[in-house]
């Protein structure tokens, strides 16, 4: 029974990090109908970031807290100053092109953003040093969730609790509906569709780098390919909940993580990433528009 | 226009569609649709935007599947043919050809390759025969050439042979979207809105067009907003409003129908009249 | 005045570029200049990329400035027909009178064939590899370039070309001859088998689930040790033979190269044939519209299917090559980067372009080869290559031009390509 519950919360701690990517997928599609490939790749620069930054902070010897916290932020503006730079320089000059050239575009950022980080830093692995302390209080519940694991599901659910209530509520989420809905009639309306594209982009990638932060640590060591693997698996994940639907890319990255866990603790862990692909061509082959989705049937 | 055609008998049913209905999700965009067209007329939809002309024509060429009703084609000297659950490929085949109301042709590909693809379905040649090039093949492509330049002709865009269609006045691309349906031989051509955005003289030229081709034996429906053009050209008017037909008959009778005058107007002015 | 003009827009050009430039240095400001090594607790400090970031893009924003503001102006100036109009009759001028074209073709033909006794084995591989991303290229450009289906698992054919081989081989003892067409066939099957339930999803969804079939075959190759040896892969498969012959490795090498040749005309000439025939036409129309060309009787599926199953024939076929090559094959050589490099090859050659591809793959293969310093930048290039073809030049180095036909007076009797 404990083996469950261990799996059951590392299945969550996975699902719940797959989240944090896939609402990036999940946001850009809604609004530009792109899927951006190069999503996975900001998830990775925001971890190396995250790598570098808490390294510098502790040699000058900061307190842990302050340390956590800037790393946090640092992760969260590059990364988003990345994905803001990335759709201006390769999707929004194709933002007419033909619906395979920013594909084809985002394709290419993927590959120069890996072989980027691949040469400024290194092609090894890095290890990389647990942000998070093991808790006093967590101690009698070890064997089934860890702390670092407590801390990516607190931090995961309320990130995804502030970003509802955020789409929900305030002006630049409306907004962001807006446009998701359509485009030139939110432009019409006076809303100024380029900042809101570029606003959906940052919000993306900063999730995504806590994202990644949160996993490098708890895994314990990041490479400049991490981002594909994570990548496709959160884009599986949104695409099981429907693209296009932010909470359809959670429950998609839930479902997705605890599958996973289950099915490499249970059966074999040779077969963990096929798994994630053979699910994900399944769920496009039989039902494109994921268990939330609306199907779109195309305009004649 | 096929030399093995019998020729067109008035008052043989060409296509029959019997309560057809199609259902978004709740809105009822066709409500239990009726409509008979006959052998070698001109047959044309009217109704106000959002009346579900458009949506019929997508039932009627497989690109939608109604919920409920039927369409028969009853082709002359064949069997029955129901175009309910057919593919959009198959209905063509079966000898429907459509235009589309905002033009979709190849722009990227030549007037001449443009009509050379409505062919596509009355000939054969596969994988094989394209990189052998047997004689077969060969004889069958120089037959596509030739027909499609026949009929480019017909159209009036001889000059414009190798042109990009993209490159085509906007009347042009019309009359090429016309002649790339009659490339696959239809029976009974549905032509969405053929008239729209053109400047009166190309409307006159595509009258004249439109009535060569009824007179080549073919059958033809066509939504239409320009009045003129329907009162001049139909020999039977269906009209249509809320997914239903409200009305139908020969032109100068659905003129004075007052429910049409009602759907277009709006319910005051006739009441005013009256 | 005009002079007092050109010096403020210059001016705000270098303004502009400024700001580029501080803002690349602040983007690349962690990952460029800070290197950690977490272990030792060490930091090196690397200021002298923040400049040469600062410069680069102070430079590249200036010249694409200057690029866009020249191609506004020969846009301009086109409108009164002059540089262009002139280019382009220039070149109709060399298609109609064809010496010269001819004249190059003869250069390139002999250059070809003369090439393995003229330089060196070392450098004859590396031409055979080239040659294998032209057959390659050609391959996906049918799918990609000609049909429009984004195929991100390309390599997943050529690995099962290679596989099946290699594995017939090790157990059944098979030559060379006899698994080329087997690949072939088995590449098509797998191609066939893949697109029939996928190609009716819209082109992104397929370019995805290609990329996940691709990977699966290699995580399977990579796992299923009993079947394909796993991650250490197979080794001594044989080169091609020719009636049992044994040669010594050179000679083995000249013929490989030959055998390359005689596959990369084979491919031109099936491609040729098949663009300028009735599939070809339906296949560029499903690429411009796929519901006109469906109510035009065009079977979407099956043309689809063609294209695809046709290109990964292809891609078997190269994949046996690759395996009698190489002589040795390993999951490793079939990762999505290859499906990425086979795409550049298209996507910089101009899709559906046969001269545009093949010299994209040369460009593509053989400059990392011989300019070493260049190599290790080469992914990083493909990748930027992606994205500025899309940008500035979506058709490619040489875009595709369609065939025009003249028709006889007597109402056209014969189409012939002009």
């Amino acid at each position: 029974m404990d083996y469950f519950i261990e799996l059951f919360f590392s299945g969550l701690t996975r699902g719940s990090i797959y989240a944090l990517i896939a609402l990036g997928y999940t946001m850009v599609y809604g609004i530009i109908g792109l899927i951006n490939f190069a999503h996975g790749e900001i998830y990775m620069i925001g971890a190396f970031t995250a790598l570098i930054v808490s390294t510098v902070l502790s040699i000058y010897n900061m307190p842990l807290a302050a340390i956590l916290v800037l790393t946090v932020l640092a992760s969260a503006i590059w990364a988003g100053a990345y994905g803001f730079t990335v759709e201006k320089l390769a999707y929004k000059p194709l933002r007419k092109a033909p619906r395979l050239s920013p594909l084809i575009s985002a394709i290419g950022m993927s590959i120069f953003l890996q072989n980027y980080v691949l040469l400024a830093q290194t092609p090894d692995f890095l290890p990389f040093p647990p942000l998070i302390p093991e808790f006093a209080f967590m101690e009698p519940v070890s064997g089934v969730i860890g702390s670092s694991e407590l801390v990516i599901l607190t931090m995961t659910t309320s990130l995804m609790l502030l970003l509802t209530l955020f789409i929900k509520f305030t002006r630049l989420g409306k907004a962001m509906r807006a446009t998701a809905q359509d485009r030139t009639m939110a432009r019409l309306v006076g809303i100024n569709v380029n900042m809101i594209i570029s606003a959906t982009f940052i919000i993306g990638s900063g999730l995504a780098a806590i994202g990644g932060l949160l996993i490098a640590s708890h895994i314990g060591q990041i490479n400049f390919f991490i981002g594909f693997i994570a990548g496709i698996k959160a884009f599986t994940a949104a695409v099981l909940g429907g693209i296009g639907s932010v909470p359809g890319a959670v429950l998609g990255s839930f479902i997705l993580g605890l599958t996973e866990s289950f099915a490499t603790g249970y059966v074999s862990s040779d077969y963990e990433d096929v798994f994630a692909f053979s699910l994900l061509v399944l769920i496009l082959i039989f039902r494109p528009a994921g268990l939330l989705g609306k199907s779109s049937a195309e305009k004649v | 226009m096929q030399p093995d055609r019998p020729p067109a008998a008035p008052n043989r049913t060409l296509l029959e569609v019997r309560g057809l209905t199609m259902d978004f999700g709740g809105i009822k965009a066709l409500d239990h649709f009726d409509l008979r067209i006959r052998e070698g007329e001109i047959a044309a939809l009217i109704g106000p935007n959002g009346a579900g002309k458009t949506t019929f024509f997508n039932c009627l060429t497989g690109m939608y599947a109604p919920t409920a009703g039927d369409m028969l084609f009853f082709l002359p000297g064949r069997k029955t043919v129901r175009l309910n659950g057919l593919k959009p490929n198959k209905v063509t085949e079966q000898g429907l050809a459509r235009t589309f109301q905002n033009i979709r042709l190849f722009p990227n590909m030549t007037v001449l390759e443009n009509v050379m693809i409505g062919r596509h379905c009355r000939t054969r040649a596969r994988v094989l025969g394209a990189v052998f090039r047997d004689p077969r093949t060969r004889r069958e492509e120089r037959e596509i050439v030739r027909r499609s330049y026949e009929i480019i002709e017909k159209i009036g865009l001889a000059d414009q042979v190798n042109e990009f269609a993209r490159n085509l006045p906007y009347g042009a691309q019309r009359r090429l979207e016309i002649a790339r349906a009659l490339a696959t031989d239809p029976v009974l051509l549905l032509l969405d809105e053929p008239a729209a955005g053109m400047n009166p003289r190309e409307t006159r030229m595509l009258d004249e067009l439109i009535c060569r081709i009824r007179d080549e034996g073919l059958s033809i429906l066509l939504i239409e907003h320009d009045m003129k053009l329907v009162m001049s050209l139909s020999d039977h008017i269906f009209v249509m409003d809320y997914g239903k037909k409200i009305a139908e008959g020969p032109p100068p009778e659905v003129r004075r129908n007052p429910q049409v005058i009602r759907a277009y107007l709006g319910e005051d002015i006739v009441h005013d009249h009256a | 005045m005009a002079r007092k003009r050109t010096i403020m827009i210059f001016l705000r050009d270098v303004r502009g570029a400024l700001l580029i430039s501080l803002w690349f240095m602040f983007l690349t400001f962690p990952i460029m200049v800070i290197k950690v090594n977490p272990i030792e607790r060490t930091v090196v400090w690397r200021w002298d990329n923040m400049a040469y970031v600062g410069l680069l893009s102070f430079l590249l924003y200036l010249a694409g400035r200057q690029y866009l503001k020249y191609r506004e102006r020969r846009l301009e100036s086109s409108r009164r027909q002059s540089m262009e109009e002139k280019t382009k009759r220039f070149l109709r001028r060399l298609s109609e009178n064809p010496v010269p074209a001819y004249t190059l073709m003869a250069v390139a033909g002999v250059f070809a064939l003369s090439f393995p006794f003229v330089f060196s084995t070392y450098q004859t591989n590396i031409m055979i590899t080239a040659l294998m991303y032209v057959v390659l290229g050609l391959g996906l450009n049918i799918v990609v370039g000609v049909a429009g289906l984004l195929d991100l698992g390309y390599v997943a054919f050529y690995a099962v070309g290679a596989y099946s081989y290699a594995l017939l081989n090790l157990h059944f003892g098979v030559g060379f001859w006899f698994a080329l067409p087997i690949g072939a066939l088995l590449g098509m099957t797998f191609g066939i088998l893949l697109g029939f339930p996928v190609l009716r999803l819209r082109g992104d969804y397929l370019a995805i689930v290609t990329l996940g079939f691709g990977e699966i075959i290699r995580l399977i190759l990579e796992n299923w040790n009993e079947f394909s040896k796993g991650p250490s892969g197979i080794s001594n498969i044989p080169r091609p033979g020719l009636f049992g012959l044994e040669m010594p490795l050179e000679t083995a090498i000249t013929y490989l190269y030959f055998l390359m040749i005689g596959l990369v005309l084979f491919t031109v000439f099936v491609v040729r044939r098949l663009q300028d025939s009735r599939i070809g036409r339906a296949w560029y129309a499903l690429r411009e519209d796929e519901i006109a060309c469906q109510a035009m009787g065009i079977d979407k599926t099956r043309t689809k299917l063609t294209a695809f199953a046709l290109g990964a024939t292809w891609a078997g076929m190269a994949g046996v090559i690759f395996a009698a090559k190489t002589t040795f094959i390993n999951p490793a050589s079939f990762t999505f980067l290859e499906s990425a490099i086979i795409l550049c090859i298209v996507v910089l050659g101009g899709m559906g372009s046969i001269v545009g591809v093949i010299l994209a793959a040369l460009i593509l293969i053989l400059l990392p080869e011989y300019l070493r310093a260049f190599s290790d930048y080469r992914m990083l290039v493909f990748g930027a290559v992606l994205v500025l073809m899309m940008v500035f030049r979506p058709q490619g180095l040489i875009g595709h031009r369609r065939r025009t036909y003249t028709i006889k007076p007597d109402a056209g009797r014969s189409g012939n390509a002009a």
